[in-house]
């Protein structure tokens, strides 16, 4: 695969580094020039100097031969830019922009960008994971259906200890899958009865999350 | 007509006080406070200090609301994401971006943003009046 990853920062030279230990070949774009001559340094020559916004460092790139341009430059505004250059005049088939404000991130879907990684987001999940507190944890989230896997502990005041699924009232579209009780974790049907300190793994929209948080956590 | 302004330079200061004192509803928008002394104290706008690629910062500005929008920042990417929000997302009727880059103002202007770029504008003025300067030239030469 030839893949173009725009900015040569932290992110930029470690995908590149991955990509190239993959097999894959890689073309760096970097724009300021001790930055790029580190990374000509460390991987070789794999660097080209200038700035991925123009159309014409685009073309040195060979952009219109990439199967995939990455770009994870510090910019939100850049990185869209970077997207839609190469998938509107070099029809790119595949771009991925890093967003660095998480509220950029449906602007982005809806410009069109294929795919998105928000650093700030991942950083959170990551930290959410190791929090003990008591909320729901996001296990993946499937930004383009809306969806989200999520789990939590059965809190003791939650409304639904002692019910049968099937006669609780779940917000739309939310499906409560896997139950873990006393060591054994078990697949859940409308007859499984939930108690006090259940590890349970849920599907949900993300606008019912909260419903979803106050039935279980309450 | 509401008209709202990204960017507080010269050239966003001067269209938002002529759009002001042609009695217009201006909104001026600017992540650098100091931008707003371009704005003489008898302008009846609004001011308000933010990112214009924030979307809750234009919704605040009465982006849905707008007639118009007008990118004219010192930064082409931002001009141009902030127009394509403006645009795409909350449908403002016209909307008008600068761009520096000639080659990039070329590319957005075939995917339908409404583009300024004054650099090619400037070059074309100077040109012509350089091979003006030399007609006239040559005609005295020639008299």
């Amino acid at each position: 695969m030839y893949v173009v990853v725009a900015g040569g920062g932290k992110v930029g030279f470690y995908l590149a580094k991955t990509l190239i230990n993959e097999g894959h070949e890689v073309l760096v774009i970097e724009r300021d020039r001790r930055k790029a001559d580190g990374i000509s340094e460390e991987l070789g020559s794999v660097v080209l100097r200038g700035d991925a916004c123009e159309a014409s460092t685009l073309s040195e790139a060979g952009v219109n031969r990439a199967d995939v341009v990455a770009a994870v430059t510090g910019d939100d505004e850049d990185n869209l830019v970077i997207c839609q250059m190469a998938k509107k005049k070099f029809n790119v088939a595949r771009t991925i922009a890093r967003i660095n404000n998480p509220k950029n991130e449906r602007i982005f879907q809806i410009l069109g960008i294929d795919a998105t990684v928000s650093s700030t987001d991942i950083i959170m999940q990551q930290i959410e994971q190791k929090l003990p507190a008591k909320s729901l944890l996001h296990i993946r989230v499937l930004e383009d259906a809306d969806i989200e896997l999520v789990e939590a502990d059965v809190s003791a005041n939650s409304t639904m200890v002692g019910k049968r699924i099937r006669d609780v009232k779940l917000p739309t579209d939310t499906l409560i899958l896997v139950v873990a009780h006393a060591g054994e974790t078990k697949l859940v049907n409308g007859d499984t009865r939930l108690a006090a300190g259940d590890h349970v793994i849920a599907l949900t929209r993300t606008k019912n999350e909260d419903v979803l948080r106050g039935l279980l956590l309450a | 007509m509401i008209v709202l302004i990204l960017g507080c330079g010269r050239v966003g200061a001067r269209l938002a006080i002529a759009l002001d004192s042609e009695g217009h509803d201006v909104r001026v928008i600017d992540q650098n406070v100091d931008s707003f002394q371009r704005l003489p104290l008898q302008f009846r706008g609004q001011i308000l200090t933010g990112q214009g690629i924030d979307d809750e910062m234009l919704i605040k500005a009465g982006i849905d609301e707008a007639d118009v929008f007008a990118a004219v920042t010192n930064d082409d990417n931002t001009n141009i994401m902030a127009s394509e929000v403006a645009k795409v997302i909350h449908r403002v009727p016209k909307v008008i971006t600068r761009i520096y880059d000639p080659i990039r103002e070329e590319a957005y202007h075939a995917l339908g943003l409404e583009t300024v770029c004054p650099t090619a504008l400037g070059a074309d003025l100077i040109e012509n009046m350089l091979t003006q300067a030399a007609t006239v030239t040559n005609g005295k030469a020639g008299a």
